[in-house]
């Protein structure tokens, strides 16, 4: 899922100082597994920003809505009936969700009331860990399905550095070597030989953010 | 075909060969570069100039070898890919040659967090490995990695880094191995504290027959105190200087503990020179450069030899 | 027991201090309310195992919410006592009484700006 976390309230509650009547959305996909974005946190932070307020003497009026996602126009538009109301919109829905609203409500700001991060998974309830860049082509099938480009911390693509240690990544003894893990992997796997000999050849980038922004297309789909 | 460079003739006169290296300022001044250059004269076949050491900045590399070669020095461009894409890698190498620099030693650099400019973009287009397979094909086919023809082949006699002490300690032999198929001609390793250790990765190294294709420069830091030497076993990743190390220097005052770390670091090249495989001596005295020609006097490596 | 504990504590009943969420108590807090406590089983008692554990993080995150809007996170508390201790009931509900008369009315109510400044632990005089 995509993983995002909260920013800090002070942050909100400043971006949020000039406007009187918002709306708060959220979304129920990723934002909500990672409990950062989702129907609940529409009510925490509802509930915070108008005891901010009241705190300070003003009102603030908050429609609080949750939508399916923020990412596919049908559901975006779905606020289209009472965006004419409110001064802003407050999207607790990942980057995309605030881009979308920004898209489809030209007249309103939209505001990020997340830090979206990374694409990841949980480890456990409440921990949520990287795993995937998008490079736009994927090598997993030779790194024992263990990413180079995510876990090495200087995306090297041929073994693990001088600073590896005890299986820890030089920048933080919390992070694990990406090549540790890939080592480890193939060697349980039996293509330690095949895989690691080898010199890698140079990764294209074109295909990853550096080539600019990305768009997919599938003809046999679209209408 | 070979290059110009000094170290490359050394070692091919089968000369145990001895390299320091220069830190460069942290400013634009170029007498610094020159000062600890007449340190090193007469004393080295070669000397590196680091490049951003630990993402600290810092006068360029390239920039500073240019001081070093008016002097007389032949120096070695230390690049490494956390800051430069391949365009600019390719052009910078180039460069170097063209201005007449014979050496590069290739590396990944230090991650951004440790140095004075942590929230920087890194780059790490390439690896070390992919920046040796750069050189030597510039180098050997005249082409550039898209594999389109240059006009004037860059001569660059190509060195990498090796760390005997870093995890996991079964492949780095390995390692050393890709570094050498993608075209190392000289190895300079992490400085060695821990003998046996270093001794245990050459047996490995020449096992694999890796002596013969690559010249190993085994690296050596004098420690300054008991201080210096907790520092490097604790908060240096990919260090290891065992206790006995650190109990030998407590066993002296505080104010001969700088004299006994110069008289292990000699006693350390000297048991180095038995090692078979190892064809020379890198000299890390960082911040310490005047103690290198002592070091070298002491370990019986002057004279240089002359090519 | 016929102990008496001050008038002006609400009680409100749960199955369980783990049913407690974080948005009930932020709601209260909004509502006006000064002060909270949650009042769960001792640690390691906890009929459903564990709720009382999720309610005291509960609670935590709740402060840090206080915190950061510049309400004294003092305000919400979490006890744990077992059905038995009618003695410590009455404590804890004195306890708490006085701890929030000694704040004052809840900043939300007031309108007169934050009482607290995070990092610092000191509440500011209104």
């Amino acid at each position: 899922m995509i993983v995002a976390v909260a920013k800090p309230l002070e942050d909100i509650v400043a971006m949020t100082d000039r406007y009187d009547k918002i709306i708060l959305a959220g979304c129920k996909a990723c934002v909500a597994v990672c409990a950062a974005g989702g129907e609940k946190e529409v009510q925490l932070l509802a509930s915070a920003l108008r005891m901010a307020r009241k705190t300070a003497g003003r009102e603030l009026e908050i429609r609080e809505v949750t939508l399916e996602r923020q990412c596919d126009p049908e559901y975006v538009e779905q606020i289209r009936g009472f965006a004419g109301d409110y001064q802003a919109v407050l999207s607790i829905a990942c980057g995309v969700g605030v881009q979308y609203m920004a898209e489809h409500y030209k007249t309103i700001p939209a505001l990020p009331g997340l830090n979206t991060s990374f694409m990841g998974g949980s480890l456990e309830q409440g921990v949520w860990s990287e795993r995937c860049q998008g490079c736009g082509t994927c090598i997993l099938h030779l790194t024992g399905g263990i990413c180079p480009v995510t876990r090495c911390s200087k995306s090297l693509f041929n073994g693990p550095c001088g600073g590896s240690s005890k299986g820890k990544c030089e920048v933080s003894t919390e992070m694990e070597c990406g090549w540790q893990l890939i080592i480890d992997r193939l060697k349980a796997l039996g293509e330690f030989e095949a895989r690691f000999v080898e010199l890698f050849p140079l990764k294209d980038w074109s295909t990853s953010r550096d080539g600019g922004q990305r768009k997919i297309v599938r003809e046999d789909l679209k209408q | 075909m070979k290059t110009a460079s000094r170290l490359e003739k050394v070692l091919g006169q089968g000369e145990f060969a001895v390299t320091s290296e220069c830190g460069p300022p942290r400013g634009a001044d170029p007498d610094v570069i020159r000062e600890k250059g007449k340190l090193l004269e007469g004393v080295v076949d070669a000397a590196n100039i680091t490049d951003c050491q630990t993402s600290v900045v810092r006068m360029s590399s390239f920039a500073s070898c240019l001081i070093l070669k008016e002097m007389g020095f032949d120096p070695i461009l230390q690049m490494v890919t956390r800051d430069r894409n391949r365009i600019a890698i390719q052009s910078d190498i180039l460069g170097a040659a063209a201005l007449g620099i014979n050496n590069i030693l290739c590396l990944s650099g230090d991650h951004q967090r440790f140095g004075d400019h942590p929230q920087a973009k890194n780059v790490y287009d390439i690896d070390s490995i992919q920046l040796i397979m750069t050189v030597k094909k510039m180098r050997d086919e005249g082409k550039f990695l898209n594999d389109q023809e240059l006009t004037k082949a860059p001569q660059l006699f190509i060195g990498a880094a090796a760390n005997p002490f870093a995890d996991p300690f079964e492949i780095r032999a390995l390692r050393l191995a890709k570094k050498v198929a993608a075209g190392a001609q000289f190895i300079q390793t992490q400085c060695i504290f821990n003998l046996e250790r270093f001794a245990e990765w050459m047996r490995q190294v020449v096992a694999m027959g890796l002596h013969e294709r690559v010249a190993i420069l085994a690296g050596v830091t004098p420690l300054k105190s008991v201080g210096m030497g907790k520092y490097m076993k604790n908060q240096v990743p990919g260090m290891d200087v065992p206790d006995a190390v650190i109990e030998r220097l407590k066993g002296v005052p505080k104010e001969k503990q700088s004299a006994e770390g110069i008289k292990i670091c000699i006693e350390t090249i000297l048991r180095l020179r038995e090692i078979q495989g190892v064809r020379g001596v890198h000299i890390m005295a960082i911040e310490w450069e005047e103690k290198v020609r002592e070091i070298a006097e002491g370990a019986g490596l002057l004279p240089r030899p002359k090519v | 027991m016929r102990r008496s504990y001050p008038t002006n504590v609400k009680i409100i009943r749960v199955p369980c201090t783990g049913r407690v969420d974080d948005v009930h108590l932020l709601k209260a807090f909004e509502q006006g309310v000064d002060g909270i406590y949650v009042a769960g089983c001792l640690e390691g008692e906890c009929h459903f195992l564990r709720g009382n554990l999720r309610a005291k993080k509960r609670v935590g995150h709740v402060k840090r919410i206080l915190a950061a809007l510049g309400i004294n996170p003092e305000r919400i508390q979490m006890y744990n006592l077992s059905a038995a201790m009618g003695g410590r009931f009455v404590e804890i509900a004195q306890e708490m009484t006085e701890r929030i008369r000694a704040l004052g009315p809840s900043p939300v109510k007031t309108g007169k700006g934050k009482e607290f400044v995070e990092g610092q632990g000191e509440e500011k005089k209104q």
